[in-house]
Parts: C-alpha cells; structure tokens; sequence
C-alpha cells in the first residue's frame, strides 16, 4: 500500500468513545464499562487493515460503533469525510449499514434460521435489484464456490443449524461479498476455519478488495497469517489503540511491550509444547470499569517505569515510518 | 505422551461409530465408521478440516442429536460399560454432565446474559444432580478457583466479561461435576493468543492435578500441540490417522496430515501460507475408494478401493500406502 494516501480517508474515526453504563438490579447506576475509549485511525480506499487485541479489548464494540449500532458516547465516525450523525433513526442506519458489509463476530447468530441458505444469500441480490431468478443463482453458486462450499448445491437447500461453525462463517462472508460494498468491516471472519480454508477464504478476500478497491478493516487472532492479508495493522488494548504500523514493521519490529507479549506468545507446532506451561505476562485482562491509571498495560508491564507508567497517559508517539505506539519508552526526552 | 502402562483398560473404547443426518438430497455421512481408545488422564486432540464431522463425532457421543438423524451406530463402552443399549434417560441420570460433559462450540457466546453467572453453572449440579442450592453454589466457587476466575465474578452477568472470562465460564460449567471425560469443541479458537495460552495453561494444570480425560476438538495445529498426547485427524467422516503427538506433529503419516502440517501457517514465515489444493468430498455423494483421493499426490491404483486401517508402530493409518508387504 501507502505510495501516496489519497487525501479522503474513507473510514476515520475520531476521539471516539463507546461506554456502556453498567447497573445493578436494572437501574442503580454503579459507573461506566469503557470498551471503546479513546480512538482514532484512518482507513483509505483500497487499504486493508487488521485490527488485534486481547478477548474483551473492545474490538468487537469498535466495529459495531463504526457500523452506527452504537452511538458514540463522545467522538466521531466520518465516511468519506461526511461525519455519522451522532443519533440514527432507524431508516438512516439501515442505509448506513446497506453501504458498508459487515461480517459479525458469531456466525450462529448471524444467519435468519428459518431461511435456507439459498434464500438468505438471495436476499442482498433482490436488494440490488438482481430480478433475474437465473442470473441469481448463478451469482450465488459462484459465491459458495469462492467461500469453498463446494459442491454449491449440496449447501443450497439446508438451514443454517445444519451447518457446521466453518461453513456457516463462510456463508457470512459469501452474503456480505454479494451486497458488494465500498467498505466491509469483518470481524474474526475466519476464526472457525482450519489453516488451508482460512488461507483461501482470506486470499478471496484480498483479491476482492483489490479488485474492487474495497476497504477492508478485520478484527482478527490470528497474526501469523495477517502478514499477507492486512497493509496495516492495529493494536488494541483495554479501549486503546496502543499501537499502530504497516503489517511488516509491526511484526518484525514491535515496539509496544504488549504488542511484543502478544508476539511472543504465538505458538509455533511442537509436541514439547505440552510439557511446560507458556509463559504469559502476569495479571488478569484490566478492567473496563475501573481501567489502571497512567498505562492501561503498566501492571502488566516488564518494563515498567514507578512514577511515571502508573501516573501519565501515554499518548501515540511516531517510532519509525508510519508507525506509532502509545508507549512512556517512547516519549521525547524532554531536555534536547 | 502419557506413559500409559498396556494392562490400563481404557476410559473410553469407540468401535464404528456412525452417525448421519438425513438432508433433501440424502445421507450426510458425518461421522462413517469411527474407532478409537481413550485412556485415563490422556488428552487427545480431534484435527480435521471444517466440516469433516469433528462435533458430529462429539454428538454422536454425548448423544445430542439433531432431529434428522439418519442412522446412528456402533459400540460405546465407557468406564467399562456399553453406552449404546442405554436409555436416554438413563443416559442422562448417570453420563451425560455426570461422567461425560462437553464445551459445546461457540459456548460461550451462548451463555444466558440476563442470569449471573454462578447460577449457570450451579445448573448441571442442581438439574442433574439434584444437589441443594449451596452445595451447588459451593463447588462452584471452588471450580471457578480451578480455572482461575477470580469470586467476584461469581455475581456478574456474562455480558460484563471479557471473551476469555467467559470461556472459562463454560469450561467451569463442564468441571463443576468433576468428570472423569471432558469433550472441548474448538475452546480456543475465538480468543487472542494470550488468552489462548492462559486457558491451555488452565487445561494442562488440570490435567497434571486431576484425573481427568480430554477430548480436544480444534482446527488449530499449532494451539493443539500444547495438550496433545495423541492426534486423531479426520476427513470426511472418518479417522485417517491416529498417531502419538510426537510423531504426528513431526513425522506426520498419512498423504493429508503431511500435507496439513505442512499448511501450517508460521508467523516467521516469509512466503503466503499456501492452502491445500482442492475440497474434501460432499458427505452426500463419497467416492467409492480412498475419501481423499482426489487431492492426494500420492496416489496408485489401489486407492480406487477404499482402504482399510493399518496400524504401524503405534499409529493407525487409513491410507494403502501403508499396507503390509505382501498383503491381498
Ligand atoms: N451491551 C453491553 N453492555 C455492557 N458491556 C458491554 C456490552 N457490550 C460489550 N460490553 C463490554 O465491553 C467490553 C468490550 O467488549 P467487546 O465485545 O467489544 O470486546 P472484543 O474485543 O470484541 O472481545 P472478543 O475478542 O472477546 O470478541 C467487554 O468488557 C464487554 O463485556
Ligand atoms: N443437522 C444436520 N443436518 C444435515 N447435515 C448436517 C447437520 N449438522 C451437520 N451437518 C453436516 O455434517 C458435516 C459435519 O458437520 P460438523 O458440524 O460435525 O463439522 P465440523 O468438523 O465440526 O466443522 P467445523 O470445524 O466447521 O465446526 C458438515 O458438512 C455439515 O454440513
Ligand atoms: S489411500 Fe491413496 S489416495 Fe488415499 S491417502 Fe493413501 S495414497 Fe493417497
Ligand atoms: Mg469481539
Ligand atoms: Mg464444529
């Protein structure tokens, strides 16, 4: 990617922030879970990003805020420079929504159960005013064909529930190709798949959006196969991005000591594995409630710094070309 | 590997297990003649591609079945017993959650949001079980310690926990009965690799504590090898290798587990991890010989026949490249 961004992102987000009030008993307001706090990132025509993160980072609450399902507590989306009217009705969600795709996290719930698989994936095409009955199932066998249900026909008539977890994923993803859009926001879109389907699910994902020059902004796991899929990547912990670099500088040179951990933990397959316990930085996940002063990753840290990674915010520092991480290690010395 | 002295009866013996669905267009064969032993304290881990019948074979021996099952068959034996005669009721009363519980998949985005937590898992001991509400209540406190779940949680809703928080949730669900068999379907596979790695640790301590068996149900190599002890791999509907981890992982036997480990994706690698050529078979229609013929790269005549099992040194191997010299 990136030989001259165009000037217009097509995704941006700004200062964003999506807190959910927690309560007890229904109505005592007890505070606020902050999944989303703080971020903002850019997206341009053509580029695909991943976005990575601990279970619980506020991943999922990013895609779902970006898609106008949740209203920012404070910040902004913007598509192509227009920003998102901060309350949609209903009829100016479903708009929104038509133009970008969206690949839900859980394939179980995301697909009607009482369709078959040829009617829900009819479904955007009469939308796009397809009216040809042959000409839509012609799109729709070459949609399973791509996602690799193969032979097409034997998927066609069956509910959902008969599916297993992979093949309905990747009926997910077949219906969100066929709406065609500009931008396709999928989050952990493969994380059923074994390694070769996922490897050819993720191709038919980058061929497309190179195609099309669609965008494309995924939530995944897996980062030993993000270096051939993803321009960019980001690095989200507790609310934050905390870490943010074209996909090979982030994974040859991490800078962020958690994006390193994260690193560090990916198994490579060997049956001494099974002898010792891995080793994990200590601690449990933070609290989104009660997120840890100064660094979010500071009790977690082994390179934590007394006074100052517990007291101050970190904020985005440029680290090399194209590449930031919100990180004390990082800060300008303050005397040159 | 588990040093598992020969004379140990297995926990878990599965001779020719069956199970296929009916559909519109025919017989799904899922699960086509399945076999294997489990023994005490052993962890084996179930590989296959997506939709090869990996929680078809879970299903088929928990007995939760769809209602269009076509055909179900074969020979159970568990704890020294025949399952298959046995009733659903009493199935139910004294091995499913009792003796024999599962992580279903996807489990934990299954979880009721509006109950708290500690009344969900209470539910197999209370409804199973028919224990008091606090001894229910109080082994629940202790299973959430085993894997590591702070007590407040105990009072919390499921949608105000992180993903990790609720996997270990349902796997607490399946400990709280203290079985001596634990099926996991795919436990991991929608978590970040640290919390992978902390609920692997989980699994492993209790393992090394307790006597308990798994049963591993993954798509990820590279996560099963952190269990494993020994490696079924499945393709369509059946088992075409069995192997001791070591070996499976590093001299792997079968045509379509080398090629498997060989699509393995490395996060040094510098090249695309490539995807094994072609698709399985529809479970409709299987080819008359070798289920994987078609991809495979080392095929000869033979493989127009079906081929039996072969065991050589430890594994068993569903492939002609391995039959006996001088056999028919
Ligand atoms: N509707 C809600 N009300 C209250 N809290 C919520 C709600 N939705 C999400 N949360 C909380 O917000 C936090 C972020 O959740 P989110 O689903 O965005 O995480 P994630 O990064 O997608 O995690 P995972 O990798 O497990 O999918 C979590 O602590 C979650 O419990
Ligand atoms: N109720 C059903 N009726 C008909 N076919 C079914 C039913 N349930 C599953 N199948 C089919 O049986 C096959 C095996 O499904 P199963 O869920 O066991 O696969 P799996 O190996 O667990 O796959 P995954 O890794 O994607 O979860 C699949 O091809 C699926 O389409
Ligand atoms: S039996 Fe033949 S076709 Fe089948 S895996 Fe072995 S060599 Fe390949
Ligand atoms: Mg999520
Ligand atoms: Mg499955």
């Amino acid at each position: 990617m990136t030989q001259s961004p165009p000037r217009t992102p097509l995704l941006e987000a700004e200062d964003l922030h999506t807190w959910f009030e927690l309560r007890r008993f229904g109505f005592v307001r007890i505070g606020h879970v902050r999944a989303v706090d703080g971020v903002d990132f850019a997206l341009y025509p053509g580029e695909s990003a991943a976005f990575v993160g601990e279970s619980g980072c506020g991943k999922s609450t990013l895609a779902r805020t970006l898609l106008g399902l949740h209203p920012p507590t404070r910040g902004q989306v913007r598509i192509e420079g227009h920003p998102l009217p901060p309350r949609m009705g209903r009829k100016a969600r479903l708009e929104h929504c038509a133009r970008i795709g969206f690949v839900q996290q859980d394939p179980y719930g995301a697909l009607p159960p009482f369709m078959s698989i040829r009617q829900i994936l009819s479904e955007p095409l009469r939308i796009h005013g397809t009216t040809s009955r042959n000409e839509r199932f012609a799109r729709i066998d070459k949609a399973l064909t791509e996602v690799n249900l193969r032979p097409a026909a034997d998927f066609l008539p069956k509910f959902p529930h008969m599916l297993s977890g992979g093949q309905q994923q990747r009926v997910v993803i077949a219906r969100a190709l066929l709406l065609a859009p500009a931008l396709l926001i999928a989050d952990e879109p493969v994380s059923m798949l074994d390694a070769s389907v996922r490897v050819e699910v993720l191709r038919l994902l980058r061929s497309v959006q190179r195609e099309r020059q669609l965008s494309l902004a995924f939530i995944t796991h897996d980062l030993s196969t993000v270096r051939h899929f993803a321009d960019r990547i980001f690095v989200m912990y507790a609310g934050k991005i905390v870490e943010s670099a074209p996909v090979d500088a982030l994974l040859d040179t991490p800078h962020h000591p958690y994006t390193r951990a994260l690193i560090d933990a990916i198994a490579d397959v060997d049956a001494d594995n099974a002898l010792s316990e891995r080793a994990i930085p200590a601690g449990e996940p933070p609290s989104l409630v009660h997120p840890p002063t100064g660094c979010r990753f500071h009790p977690r840290c082994p390179e934590f710094m007394a006074g100052i990674c517990d007291v101050q915010v970190p904020t985005m520092q440029p680290v090399a070309h194209q590449h930031a991480a919100a990180c004390h290690l990082y800060d300008k010395p303050k005397e040159p | 590997m588990s040093i598992v002295p020969a004379a140990t009866p297995p926990l878990l013996q599965v001779s020719d297990l069956s199970l296929h669905y009916q559909t519109r267009q025919g017989e799904a064969r899922a699960v086509d003649g399945v076999s294997f032993a489990l023994q005490p304290n052993e962890a084996m881990v179930v590989l296959g591609e997506s939709g090869c019948g990996k929680s078809s074979l879970a299903r088929a021996l928990l007995r939760l079945l769809p209602r269009n099952v076509a055909h179900y068959s074969g020979a159970v034996h568990f704890e020294g017993r025949d399952l298959m005669p046995l009733g659903e009721e009493d199935f139910r009363a004294t091995v499913r959650w009792q003796r024999m519980s599962m992580v279903m998949q996807a489990a934990m985005n299954a979880l009721n949001p509006v109950v708290r937590v500690r009344e969900q898992v209470a539910e197999p001991l209370r409804i199973h079980s028919k224990w008091s509400r606090e001894k229910a209540l109080a082994r629940v406190g202790e299973t959430f310690g085993l894997v590591g779940l702070a007590p407040d949680v105990l009072d919390r809703y499921p949608f105000e926990l992180s993903g990790g928080m609720r996997q270990r949730v349902v796997l607490a669900m399946a400990l709280v009965t203290a079985p001596p068999l634990v099926i996991l379907d795919e436990p991991t596979s929608a978590l970040d690799v640290l919390t992978q790695a902390a609920i692997m640790n989980v699994l492993k301590r209790i393992k090394r504590e307790q006597d308990i068996s798994f049963i591993l149900i993954t798509h990820d190599v590279a996560t099963s090898s952190e269990i494993a002890d020994r490696v079924a791999l499945m393709y369509a509907g059946q088992i075409v290798e069995c192997s001791p981890a070591r070996d499976f992982f590093h001299a792997p036997r079968h045509p379509y587990a080398q090629l498997l480990m060989a699509s393995v994706p490395r996060l040094r690698q510098p090249e695309a991890p490539g995807a094994i050529p072609g698709t399985p078979p529809s479970l409709l229609a299987l080819p008359a010989g070798c289920r994987f013929a078609d991809r495979c790269p080392q095929r000869f005549a033979r493989c127009d026949q079906p081929p039996p099992t072969f065991h050589v040194d430890g594994s068993t191997v569903r492939c002609w490249r391995f039959a006996p010299e001088g056999a028919p």
